[in-house]
Order: C-alpha cells, then sequence, then structure tokens
C-alpha cells in the first residue's frame, strides 16, 4: 500500500486539496468584495473598515489571515500545475481532428484556460497586494489614532486609465476563472450528484458574473465619477 | 435514398512505437442504414482485393454491449451521436457533413492515451482498465451455495443508482474523450457500483485507495471536471460517480483504510 504522503498528491488527493483551496479562496474573494464595496459608501466608511483590519486581535488576525491565504494559493497554484503536467504526460500524441461532444460536456472556453486564468491571476495577486498594501498610502487622523488613507490610495490610483484597464482585465479573468471553478470545486470536493450538478453550474455562472462585475465596478466607479476624489490634503 | 460517397482518413500504424500517419481510402455505395464499422468491412475487403494491409480495429459484439469497439471519429469518441458506441454508429448521421471533392469526410483515429499503447492501426491496448478492476473491483463472497435472493434487501435507489455505474462496459471512450486523458470516469463507476451495496461494505476503504493509486500508477491524467466523458459515454454514466469516489477516497483517507 502506499504512503500517506502519495494517496494525498494522488489524482484524487490532488482534487480534493484543489476543491478545498479554492473554496477557501473563494470565500475570500466574496468577504473582500464585500469589504471594497464600502468604497462606494465614502472615504471615512472605507479606512475605518481597513483600520479594523489591520488592527483586529491587537494587528495579529491580518497576519492569520494572509499566511492562510499565501498557504492556499500556494497549494491551489502546485496543484493546478500538476494537473497540467500530467496531462502533457498522459496524451503525448494528440488527434488530428478535435471535437466537442456536446450534450451533458460542461467543457467551456473557462473550463479549458483554466491554467491560463490562473497563472494570470498569479502573478496579478502579488502586484495587487504590492500595489495597494504596500504602496504608501498618506496617513490620517481617525478617532485620534493615526490610520492609513488607503481610501485616497484607491481613488488615486484609479484616476490612472492604465491602472484601470489592467485591473479590469484581471477581474474579466478571475470571472472567467470562477465560472468553471465554482461548481467544479464542489464536485472535485463530491458534494455534487446527479441532481445537484446543473443547479451548482448555475450557481458558479451566477456567483462568478457577480464577482467580476461587483470587482469592476469599483475602479470603473472612481475613474469615470468625477466627484469622487482622493480627501483633501491627504496626499503628499 | 441515393447511396453515399466517403473520402476516409484513417490512422494508419504498423505495430506499436512505430511512426504512424493518416491515410487517406474512398468507399463508394455506402447505404444510410450500415454502421461505421460495416464501412470498414468494406474497405477491408477492398483492400485485401487489392492485396493491401486491411485496416485493424476491434470489435465483438456489435450491438452496442461488449465495450470492445472504439473509434474517435471527427475528433469526437464514438462519434457524432450521443450514448451510442462506435458499431451502432450509422452511417445516415453524416449526411450533409464535411465534404472534399465532393465526398463525405470523415477522419477516423484511435483512442489515444498514454496507457493505451496502439498495437496496430485503430487497436489499442486497454490491458491498464484490467489492472485498475484487478486493484479493487471485486467484491468477496463465501463459497458454497447461493444465498437467499431476498435475504440482502437492498432499497430500490440505491439499486438503481449501483446499475446505472455497473452499465460501464469498460469501452475507454472516457478517457479518448478527456483532454487530460484521464480514466476517472470508468475508474469513478467501477468503484460506486460497489459503493451503494452492502456486498461492497467489507473492500470500501481500500477499494477506493487502491484502484486510485492503480489509476495513478498506469500513467492516466488527473481529472478537470470537463465532463467530456459523460457525454460521449454509451451508457450515459455520469460524472457524479466521480463525486462519489472522490467522497469514498476522502472518507478512506480520513479513515486511515
Amino acid at each position: 500500500m502506499s504512503s500517506l504522503g502519495t494517496r494525498v498528491w494522488s489524482s484524487v488527493g490532488k482534487k480534493l486539496i484543489s476543491g478545498l483551496t479554492g473554496l477557501g479562496l473563494v470565500i475570500f474573494v466574496c468577504i473582500h468584495l464585500t469589504g471594497n464595496l464600502l468604497l462606494l459608501v465614502g472615504a471615512d466608511a472605507f479606512n475605518r473598515y481597513s483600520y479594523f483590519l489591520e488592527h483586529l486581535g491587537h494587528g495579529a488576525f491580518i497576519y492569520f489571515a494572509e499566511a492562510g491565504l499565501v498557504s492556499f494559493f500556494a497549494l491551489h497554484i502546485v496543484s493546478g500545475i500538476s494537473v497540467w503536467r500530467r496531462k502533457a504526460h498522459a496524451r503525448q500524441v494528440g488527434y488530428a481532428v478535435r471535437g466537442d461532444a456536446g450534450g451533458p460536456s460542461r467543457k467551456s472556453l473557462s473550463s479549458r484556460s483554466m491554467l491560463y486564468s490562473g497563472i494570470l491571476l498569479a502573478v496579478y495577486v502579488p502586484l495587487h497586494v504590492a500595489h495597494f498594501k504596500y504602496g504608501g498610502p498618506p496617513i490620517i487622523q481617525l478617532d485620534g489614532h493615526e490610520a492609513r488613507d488607503l481610501y485616497s490610495l484607491v481613488v488615486t490610483e484609479f484616476k490612472n486609465p492604465l491602472i484601470v484597464a489592467l485591473y479590469s482585465g484581471a477581474m474579466l479573468f478571475l470571472g472567467l476563472h470562477l465560472r468553471h471553478g465554482i461548481w467544479s470545486m464542489l464536485q472535485s470536493l463530491g458534494l455534487l450528484n446527479r441532481r445537484l450538478l446543473p443547479p451548482a453550474v448555475t450557481l458558479a455562472v451566477i456567483v462568478s458574473g457577480l464577482l467580476a462585475v461587483g470587482f469592476l465596478l469599483l475602479p470603473l466607479y472612481v475613474y469615470l465619477n468625477p466627484q469622487v476624489m482622493p480627501l483633501t490634503g491627504g496626499l503628499g | 435514398m441515393s447511396t453515399m460517397s466517403f473520402s476516409l482518413r484513417i490512422w494508419r500504424q504498423d505495430g506499436p512505437n512505430l511512426p504512424g500517419a493518416l491515410q487517406r481510402y474512398t468507399v463508394h455505395g455506402v447505404t444510410d442504414d450500415m454502421s461505421i464499422l460495416e464501412l470498414l468491412d468494406r474497405l477491408n475487403e477492398d483492400l485485401i482485393a487489392q492485396g493491401q494491409d486491411p485496416v485493424a480495429f476491434d470489435s465483438d459484439c456489435r450491438e452496442g454491449i461488449c465495450g470492445t469497439c472504439g473509434l474517435v471519429i471527427n475528433g469526437v469518441a464514438h462519434g457524432p451521436k450521443s450514448q451510442c458506441t462506435t458499431c451502432e454508429l450509422r452511417m445516415r448521421e453524416f449526411r450533409g457533413g464535411r465534404t472534399v471533392d465532393g465526398l463525405l469526410e470523415i477522419t477516423v483515429e484511435p483512442w489515444r492515451a498514454g496507457p493505451f499503447p496502439i498495437i496496430k492501426d485503430l487497436v489499442v491496448d486497454r490491458t491498464a482498465f484490467d489492472r485498475i478492476i484487478a486493484a479493487g473491483g471485486y467484491v468477496t463472497v463465501n463459497a458454497g451455495s447461493a444465498g437467499e435472493a431476498n435475504d440482502l434487501k437492498i432499497a430500490k435507489p440505491d439499486a438503481d443508482a449501483a446499475m446505472d455505474a455497473a452499465s460501464c462496459i469498460g469501452c475507454a471512450a472516457c478517457v479518448a474523450a478527456c483532454p487530460n486523458a484521464s480514466a476517472s470516469l470508468f475508474t469513478a463507476a467501477k468503484i460506486a457500483q460497489f459503493t451503494h451495496l452492502p456486498q461492497g461494505a467489507p473492500e470500501r476503504a481500500r477499494r477506493a485507495l487502491r484502484m486510485v493509486e492503480q489509476m495513478d500508477a498506469e500513467g492516466f491524467g488527473d481529472c478537470s471536471n470537463h465532463g467530456e466523458c459523460e457525454a460521449v459515454c454509451p451508457k450515459g454514466i455520469s460524472i457524479s460517480n466521480i463525486a462519489v469516489m472522490r467522497r469514498e477516497f476522502a472518507k478512506a483517507l480520513l479513515g486511515g483504510g
């Protein structure tokens, strides 16, 4: 019998890992969007939310969450790359003619491009973190505390058409990845059956669409709305 | 109904690990009710009459129940008709299709997967499937006289689910159609057919672990949940069986099976 490690990293074990980490990442993305939508409420709400997250649990929570996210991303990426590598090995001679079986097949642009949309997101995420988490925002006073004026940083950046275009592009790929990813993760975790599979696919289409539109809304809202400006005197 | 003429592109390969290529053949006088295997029979009669090597392909029952035949036809395993084996595929399905020089064109290729090496032309070695079955696709029973049939009560939904999975004929179209050349649907069906039954209980945990292990050892690809396998399966086996396999595997892993 094989070792535990071999079993965990077997074809099925990897799907369980990919599904579990995918589920965690989707939940994170939903929470992230919900928080980000506070940008529409206003500078104060957004900055208070950012202050809250950074100081939750005396500042420990954010590091804990980040460590979790990094490990989830890493496992998700490594298992995804492994699927691709085994695929290349398993069919070294391809077909001269490639057709789609149609019918109950769930193959789509989204499912075929998971590796590529995944790679783009893997490039995007560190840039995004460097951009907004470690970008040097001005400091403001919030209830007598010094707080990062993340609102002004985001608004300043989203007034730049190049940044808006890059973010919008990344969010379209996020939507494309999740269009297959959301139902696929439920299937990978063994949660679906014949009855639940069709609604799970529909759910994936709806949720991935909502997430993509939600995230696209923010840069476009900031860019197109001349009344949304960085806080006065906030930028040095 | 007028007869049809076909321009066939067929994969020819003299033996394992030898180079192969698509070669073009013309067959006239094809009727709607001929199966594609009968079309190949007709071609082979012509080739033999001309002193040429006939095209090697697998077939046995020719009524869609044995799982022996299997060709990738115009890029789709078992051809364009859903829930249909190659032997049951009638030439009427190709009316109105793509033509070349006024002839209907069909491209015929073997199952393509590393664990299924080509033996000759369109015949591949599928004994990798036998080894997956040998790894755990069985139940232990006490030898001796058969038990009373009604002693073992099985709920109708469980019997139905088991029978749905057990209808797999092992043709391997799922592997051929999978963009990753994964054998997940086959292995899942062979695990799931016992999952629902009390007879399958004794080996339940190690069955899932060992069959998955053997599937991986054979060199099949991983599943990406595309679902092409279900679409080409002549028995319409649902990918929900793959979810069953994953549940079984996770339970066995956590239970230390």
